[in-house]
Parts: C-alpha cells; sequence; structure tokens
C-alpha cells in the first residue's frame, strides 16, 4: 500500500523553563513511499526521523497536515485502527511471556469477524516463525536469547497480523557490528518475500543505503533530499547530505570560482565555465583523488593505511575544513613521498561544488 | 474500511477519551475528598466555639464566627506543650544518636575489613525478621528493673538502632568508587576523616531519607511511650492526645480535642508540604529495599 | 591489626544495643512464655511447661483478639491493594493536576494515627449533642441511626477497617505508581500498535510487570495488618477488651501492662503465636508468589 504525507508538520512545546519556543520535529513533510518499497529514513540524531514514524504509526498526532495509506485519510486515526506493524530499536517484547506468546498477542487482540482460532493463530505463528527462522526458538522466554534472536522475535511479533505497513526504529542498532550485517540482509529478504511497503529509521546512512529502495534524508525536521541510495550519493543536494553520506566522509576545501574556474587556493582543480564568480565548498569524495606527480592539488603527506585492495592516505592542506584529508586510492599505485609532499588530480564525476553560502550545490 | 468508516472510528475514539478523562478525573477527586474531609473537620471543628459545636445536631460544615479559645483551652487545661516539647526532644536526640549509630556500622560494614565482617553482617540482617512486639516485652522488664520508667534515656535508648537502616546505608556506602578510598588512603587520610569528608556528603539523599523515616517514626510512637511512663510530664504527643481523649477537658468538649489534635498534626504536615518531593521518593526508596 | 580494631569500634554501639534490646529479648521471650507462673514482683517461677500457651488460648479475650485480628487482615489488605492499584492506575494516566493528588494522597502517611483516629470517633461516633456526621448522612438516604464507635460489632468493625485503609493507602499507592512508572513505556506503545484493549494491556502486560510490587505490599500488608493496635486505640480508647475489639498486639500488652497487666509470660505467649502466625502466612505468601510473580 502506498503512503503519502501531505505538509505533514509535527511541533512540541518547548520543554526548558526559560525558552518555551516550540520546537519543530517534523516540518512539512511532503512524500509518497510507492507500494511495496523499503524506504530509509536517515539523518542524525534528533532530527525528528522517529518522530516521522511515530506520526505513520498513530502514535503522535500531527499538528499540520496529513497521511494517506493507499486512498484513506488515516490522519486522526488511533494507531490501533491503521493496521501498521511497529519493531522498536529495543524490541519491546514482552520480558514475562515465551517467544510463542509475544507473537500471539497481536492476534488474540482481534475480535469480531477477524476473531481466530486457537489452531489459526497456531498456523499464523508457525509461518511467520519460519520467514523469520525462529521455529525452534518458540518456547524461549527473550531473556534467553541473543539480541539477534530477540530482534527476529520482534519482526515476527510486527508481522503476524499482517499488517499494511511495517515500520522499524532503528532496528539494527542494538546489534554488534557482524550481526548487523546478517540483519539487514534478512531484512531485505523479509520485505521482499512479504512485499509490505516498510519504513525504517536509521542514523547510519551505510545501512540505510545498503538495503534501501528509497531514501529520505533528514536534518532538524526538515526533508533534505529523497532518492535511490546510489543517486544520492552520486548527486547530493547540499553539502549536508554529501557529507552524511558515504564513508570514510567526504572531503571539504574553502574554494573559489574566478573567471570559470574552480580554485583551492592557487591551483585550478576543475573548470567551471559560465559559472559567476565566488565563494564556494570543494567536496570530494575519497575516491576521487588520482596519484598524480603533475596534479593541481598538492597536500602535506601525513601517512598511508594499507587496506589490502586499497591504500587510504592522509595528508593535509590548509584550505581543507577539519584535520586531515582521507583519500582512496588503489593499492597498486606507487608512491615515493620523497619530498613530504603528495599530489592529485581529481575524477570530476568525484567532486561537488556548493555554494559557499546557501551550502546548495552548483552544478558544473 | 472507507473516509466515512474512519471518521466515525476518529469521532469515536475522541469521545471515548473523554469519557474515560472525565470518570477518572471524578474517581480521583472522590479519593482526594476522603483523605481531605478529616482533616478539614479537624480544623473547622476546632474553630467552633464550644457552645455552637455542641447546638450543632446536625453538624454545620462552616463557620461564620471563628474563634481561637479551643487552642487557648488546648494549651492551658493540658500539658500539651510539654508533650510537645516532650515529643521533640525524643524525636530529635533519637535520630541523631541512631544516625551515629547507623553510620558507623554501616561504614564498617561497607568499607573496613574486619575477621568475622560476613558472620556479623548475616546476624545483622537475620534480626531484621524479629518484629517488635516480640523483644517489647523483655525491654519493658528491662527498662523498669533499670530503674528508667518515666526518664528520656527509657524512650531513647530501644529504638537507637535500626538494622535495617544500617542495611540501606551499607548498600549506598558501597556504591562509592573504592578508588576514592584507595586514593584518599595514598593521601594519608584517616578512615573518620575519610567518612566524614567523603562518604557522608555523597551519601547525602540516604541519609536525608532515613532522617525523614525516623523522624516521622519518633513523632508517631506510641506504643513504646506508653508502656514506659506513666507521668503527664513524660508524655509524648500520641499519649497525651490519648490521655486528653479520656481525661482531658472533660470528654465533650470536641473543639479543644481538634485544636490540640490540629497542633499535634502541622509540625509533620508543614514538614512534609515543604520536602514532599523529598520524603515520597525516600519512602518510595525505603518501602522498596526492604 | 589496628584496622580491625576500629572497625570493632564502629560497630560496638550497634552491637550492645542490639544485644541487650534485641538478642537478649529474643531469648529471654522465649523463656518467659514457658515459665509457669511467672511472679514479675518476685521474679520466681514455679515451674516450666506449656501452661501459658494453653491458657492463652483457652482466654476468651485472645480469641477475640485472633478473631479481629483476622477479620481485619482478611478485609483490609486485599482491599487496600485493590484499590490503591486502582488509584496509581489512574494517577499514571493523567498529566494535570497529578502532581496535587499525590501529594494529598500521602497526607495520611505524615499524620499522628491516634490524633486523626480522633477525627474518625468524632465523625462516626454517636453523642447526646449530635449522631455523629457519617449517622446522619447514613439517616439522610434513609438508612437507621447508627454508633459505630460504641454500638453493634459489625459497625465497629466497619469503621476500624474504614480507618486502617485510609491510613495504609499513601505507602501503597506511592509504591504502586513508582513501580507503575517503571515500567518501559515502549511495552504500551507496542500494544497499543497492535490493537490491544485496555483490560488486556492491564492484565497481560502491566500486572505481571509490577507484579513483584504488587506481592511485596501484600506480604507487608499482611504482616502490618497482624501487627494492628494503635489505630484501635485511637478509634476505641485504651479499654480495647471492654469494647470488643482487641487485636492479638493489644492482648500482648493487656497483659503485660495496665489494669490486666502483669504477667510477662502470658505475654510472650501470645507474642509468640503472633509470631508463628505471621511466619507461616509470609512463608505461604512467598511460596505463591514465587508460582505467580514474574521476576526479571
Amino acid at each position: 500500500m502506498k503512503i503519502v504525507l501531505e505538509h505533514l508538520t509535527k511541533k512540541f512545546p518547548g520543554i526548558s523553563k526559560k525558552d518555551k519556543s516550540e520546537v519543530i520535529a517534523v516540518n512539512d513533510f511532503n512524500f509518497e513511499i510507492p507500494d511495496g518499497k523499503l524506504i530509509g529514513l536517515l539523518g542524525p540524531s534528533g532530527c525528528g526521523k522517529s518522530t516521522a514514524l511515530n506520526l505513520i504509526c498513530g502514535l503522535e498526532k500531527p499538528t499540520n497536515g496529513r497521511i494517506i495509506f493507499g486512498d484513506l485519510d488515516v490522519t486522526g486515526l488511533p494507531p490501533e485502527n491503521r493496521g501498521v506493524g511497529l519493531v522498536f530499536q529495543n524490541y519491546a517484547l514482552y520480558p514475562h511471556l515465551t517467544v510463542y506468546d509475544n507473537i500471539k498477542f497481536p492476534l488474540e487482540n482481534l475480535r469480531g469477524k477477524d476473531k481466530l482460532t486457537k489452531e489459526q493463530m497456531d498456523a499464523k505463528i508457525q509461518e511467520v516463525a519460519k520467514l523469520v527462522q525462529i521455529e525452534n526458538l518458540l518456547e524461549r522466554r527473550p531473556s534467553e536469547m541473543s539480541g539477534g534472536q530477540q530482534q527476529r522475535v520482534a519482526i515476527a511479533r510486527a508481522l503476524v497480523k499482517r499488517p499494511q505497513v511495517l515500520l522499524l526504529d532503528e532496528p539494527l542498532s542494538n546489534l554488534d557490528a557482524r550481526l548487523r550485517l546478517q540483519t539487514r540482509e534478512e531484512l531485505k529478504r523479509i520485505q521482499q518475500e512479504t512485499g509490505i511497503t516498510t519504513v525504517f529509521v536509521t542514523h547510519d546512512q551505510e545501512e540505510a543505503m545498503s538495503i534501501s529502495d528509497t531514501i529520505v534524508v533528514m536534518k532538524d525536521g526538515v526533508l533534505q533530499q529523497m532518492g535511490e541510495p546510489q543517486s544520492i550519493y552520486d548527486e547530493p543536494i547540499n553539502l549536508f547530505v554529501a557529507s552524511f553520506l558515504g564513508t570514510p566522509q567526504i572531503n571539504v576545501f574553502d574554494g573559489y570560482i574566478k573567471d570559470g574556474g574552480v580554485y583551492i587556493g592557487e591551483a585550478k582543480v576543475l573548470d567551471a565555465k559560465g559559472q559567476p564568480d565566488g565563494d564556494v565548498s570543494v567536496a570530494i569524495r575519497p575516491e576521487g583523488f588520482v596519484l598524480d606527480s603533475n596534479g593541481p592539488l598538492e597536500c602535506e603527506f601525513v601517512t598511508r593505511e594499507v587496506m589490502g585492495r586499497d591504500t587510504s592516505f592522509v595528508a593535509k592542506h590548509d584550505k581543507f575544513r577539519g584535520e586531515k584529508l582521507r583519500a582512496i586510492i588503489p593499492s597498486e599505485e606507487i608512491y615515493d613521498g620523497k619530498d613530504g609532499k603528495v599530489r592529485f588530480s581529481l575524477k570530476p564525476s568525484k567532486v561537488h561544488i556548493f555554494d559557499g553560502k546557501t551550502d546548495e550545490r552548483i552544478k558544473l | 474500511m472507507n473516509e466515512l468508516e474512519n471518521k466515525k472510528i476518529e469521532e469515536k475514539a475522541r469521545t471515548s477519551e473523554k469519557v474515560r478523562k472525565a470518570v477518572m478525573y471524578s474517581l480521583l477527586t472522590v479519593w482526594a475528598i476522603l483523605v481531605l474531609f478529616p482533616f478539614y473537620w479537624m480544623i473547622l471543628s476546632s474553630i467552633k466555639s464550644y457552645g455552637s459545636y455542641n447546638s450543632e445536631y446536625i453538624p454545620k460544615f462552616f463557620t461564620l464566627s471563628p474563634t481561637l479559645e479551643n487552642y487557648v483551652t488546648a494549651f492551658t487545661a493540658v500539658p500539651l506543650a510539654r508533650y510537645f516539647f516532650n515529643t521533640l526532644i525524643f524525636t530529635v536526640v533519637t535520630t541523631a544518636l541512631m544516625m551515629i549509630v547507623v553510620i558507623l556500622s554501616a561504614f564498617a560494614f561497607a568499607r573496613l575489613d574486619f575477621k568475622g565482617k560476613d558472620i556479623v553482617f548475616s546476624l545483622f540482617l537475620s534480626l531484621m525478621m524479629i518484629p517488635n512486639e516480640l523483644v517489647i516485652i523483655t525491654n519493658y522488664v528491662t527498662i523498669t528493673n533499670l530503674n528508667m520508667r518515666n526518664t528520656f534515656m527509657g524512650l531513647i535508648l530501644p529504638s537507637v538502632t535500626s538494622v535495617f537502616y544500617i542495611y540501606l546505608l551499607k548498600e549506598n556506602f558501597e556504591q562509592i568508587p573504592e578508588n576514592l578510598y584507595k586514593a584518599a588512603k595514598v593521601d594519608g587520610t584517616s578512615d573518620f576523616r575519610y567518612l566524614w569528608k567523603v562518604m557522608i556528603p555523597i551519601s547525602k539523599p540516604t541519609l536525608v531519607t532515613i532522617t525523614i523515616l525516623k523522624v516521622i517514626e519518633c513523632w508517631n510512637s506510641y506504643v513504646w511511650p506508653r508502656l514506659i511512663t506513666d507521668d503527664q510530664n513524660y508524655f509524648l504527643v500520641s499519649n497525651g492526645i490519648q490521655e486528653i481523649r479520656e481525661n482531658g477537658f472533660g470528654r465533650e468538649n470536641v473543639p479543644a480535642m481538634m485544636a490540640a489534635v490540629v497542633v499535634i498534626s502541622v509540625p509533620l504536615v508543614v514538614l512534609f508540604l515543604v520536602f514532599r518531593h523529598k520524603i515520597m521518593e525516600g519512602v518510595a526508596r525505603g518501602g522498596t529495599k526492604g | 591489626m589496628k584496622k580491625n580494631l576500629t572497625a570493632w569500634l564502629c560497630l560496638l554501639p550497634a552491637i550492645i544495643f542490639l544485644g541487650v534490646f534485641m538478642v537478649y529479648p529474643l531469648v529471654d521471650v522465649l523463656i518467659y512464655s514457658f515459665e509457669e507462673g511467672y511472679n514479675f514482683a518476685s521474679q520466681t517461677s514455679f515451674g516450666t511447661g506449656t501452661y501459658n500457651y494453653s491458657y492463652v488460648l483457652h482466654d476468651p479475650y485472645f480469641i477475640q483478639a485472633l478473631k479481629n485480628t483476622f477479620i481485619i487482615v482478611i478485609i483490609t489488605v486485599p482491599l487496600s491493594t485493590g484499590i490503591a492499584l486502582l488509584i496509581s492506575l489512574l494517577l499514571s494516566n493523567i498529566k494535570a493536576l497529578r502532581d496535587f493528588f499525590q501529594t494529598v494522597y500521602f497526607l495520611p502517611y505524615v499524620t499522628n494515627t491516634l490524633a486523626v483516629g480522633l477525627v474518625f470517633m468524632i465523625l462516626f461516633k454517636k453523642t447526646a449533642y449530635s449522631d455523629g456526621l457519617v449517622s446522619l448522612l447514613i439517616q439522610f438516604f434513609g438508612g437507621p441511626s447508627v454508633d459505630f464507635i460504641d454500638g453493634p460489632y459489625w459497625a465497629k468493625m466497619f469503621v476500624m477497617c474504614f480507618y486502617t485503609i485510609w491510613i495504609v493507602m499513601p505507602f501503597k499507592i506511592l509504591i504502586l505508581t513508582s513501580a507503575l512508572a517503571s515500567v518501559n513505556p515502549m511495552y504500551y506503545k507496542a500494544a497499543l500498535v497492535d490493537a490491544t484493549p485496555k483490560w488486556r494491556i492491564f492484565f497481560k502486560i502491566t500486572l505481571p510487570m509490577i507484579s513483584p510490587m504488587v506481592f511485596y505490599l501484600v506480604i507487608t500488608g499482611f504482616i502490618g495488618a497482624f501487627k494492628a493496635y494503635s489505630d484501635e486505640v485511637a478509634l476505641f480508647g485504651t479499654d480495647l477488651n471492654a469494647a470488643g475489639m482487641n487485636t492479638i498486639v493489644g492482648y500482648v500488652y493487656d497483659m503485660l501492662y495496665g489494669n490486666s497487666g502483669g504477667y510477662p509470660s502470658y505475654a510472650s505467649a501470645a507474642a509468640l503465636i503472633l509470631f508463628a502466625i505471621v511466619f507461616t502466612i509470609t512463608t505461604i505468601n512467598l511460596m505463591v508468589s514465587k508460582k505467580t510473580v514474574y521476576y526479571q
């Protein structure tokens, strides 16, 4: 089922005693989530992404705007009537119930014509347990399971009543790095098998990139950019999006445009035909550097970290915003490092120019 | 599901929420009235004059001619000020002595190492299960034999130790990182200086809790003082009020009785209203750890 | 060595006081209870045996006290815990005025039970001048005139239980509200999203999660109610036997002191019987709680 958010806004009253002004957690959201897709809501903590999720599932009421599921306006509907499944960051498994009873819990709430017999419930539980591969854990208590297993149970509980929309709040943040990789593939598989429209919230850009069909990047309650992971990475709309996506982080330099060229310090690094003069930020992806003894960008060499396939060059430049910049170079390239300097030329597709004042991207 | 049905569900959810709120607040108000009414009645009766109180077959819920004469009676006809003063001394001395005993023991259990610590501590803990009613008989005999009836010593001594508070404070002391103690030792700080300068300030919330609980207990204690005192000069407020009830003012002077009740209740109620969050937090903490 | 000494010095006051006022009395009370014909003045006895127990168990005053105590326990413990649970639930569901209500509800905890008991007496008692406010209220609704303080047994028992509940409520409400507050709200959110009805949320989630605290209150409530005494004195005066409202603890004190006093042996036997009852009930309680309470 497709979800449409129209001018969705949520304001909270200020908590601090001195400053009573409102906090705008979600500011005028407009977007459409197509049916059967996996959407990642991505942003730093406190950017309002969890609030957005709560608005979609009905735990919070919006200050303004509308939420539409399919063709129906559900804005004022309480959560229990929306047919959503929600997976919490800490799973929220009932600690006093077994896995089986945890999954059964939502089924037992069904009333009237939806009421299920014991056998029907059991069939549904077995089915969903199989889907998330926890058939052999059904008699355990949550405290007797690992984080990854608890996560699966939480997903099973959310899926068992066949929600029209599945919502996940930071689903992987409580897992260790290895489990996170595994579970995120699981998530993708489960979502594809069930075809349920799924929205998940995360602050981890790698996680969002790796499984989402579409990413929504947020900052301070404002939607920054929405699109497929690769296109956002390749075509960031502003400096925030460019910096937030990609590891190692994008390298940002103070630069300027003059006479149809982009300059960092004295060095002209790119052509910028037809662009007005002015200060800009030059953001270069780590993989955008090419070792070139005649290259325009001269940096002070600090160290080199060998990572097998690639080598990471750490260097300094006085126009660099931050401490040290980082370039990823294929390991077979040779560098002698005699004079303590390193020179790069740049791949134009990996360099983004942003307006010095608005941080908006300038397309060359 | 369709748009219309949704609107209905929304509407229903909103009205049921309103009804729920109304029911909740009315129930809460009923209990609040049940709690407050005796207090209201006691103040009201205490400012009605003797004559007007007794002439009301159906008592009035207000009075248009409040008077303070009952308070004068309360302080003059019976030694209320004396009871008051006794209770104050009893409360302050008992609480102070108990704090010293409790702090020293908790410190020994929490920070000092000595032979037999575990055994002594488990013996202490097992004493926690002994109900007061079981030992009060012998204590009564002991105090009588020591000729300490009708003395403050006799009143105070049996209640200056509390295993429960020792336990509570020991737990709290143990949460202070041991590194602090080691650092202090390296600096040549003595044990007692460390106790005074570090542990007591850090454990202040727990100490305040214990003090409050003990003060309330002392102020309201009735059974032991009743056993140990029959001289009015050593009565505490609880015994005093019982005395007033049975012999004071002549039985029917209810307004004067109520004035005495108000006077006795005021100190703790004021203390509570001022420190209410601390007190409630303290009672909750003291209660749940038992 | 020096360290050992410091430690023992710190413990000395506690050990002395506990020894004199707890350990010694504990042994002593056992001895008393088996000494037959103990004379308080000469401090001598005829011999040892179980006569004291048999005397106490055949004393009609003790039987009355036992009966009264059990009625108080059976009525007040479930009722006060239930009402406290309801009030705490309501409290945790409101925002406005919450602090106000909590403060009001806690007031009885800090009041002198004897003093406020007097107010209750006034409200319920029939005098030459007035039937008492409560009795008048009953009459207003067409009921008979009742003296709750010097009247029929059931009426006295009603005031007794009412006052006991009034007194124990603040502590229970306080403990239960903090227990409810400690339940992670995400469970409620999860239940809400799953369309769980309110009553089911309560019985399936809230109650199991706060069950340790509820049982703690039930156990301490039983113990406290079995030791009922000063609330009775507050309402009915010190001569509880005459009022027919004595309790086990009251019986112990009456045997020890006052007009009927001077029998520490009987008092000891009665106190030990009380201890045995409380101990048994608490053990049963703990066994039941092991089976039904969910501990994390």
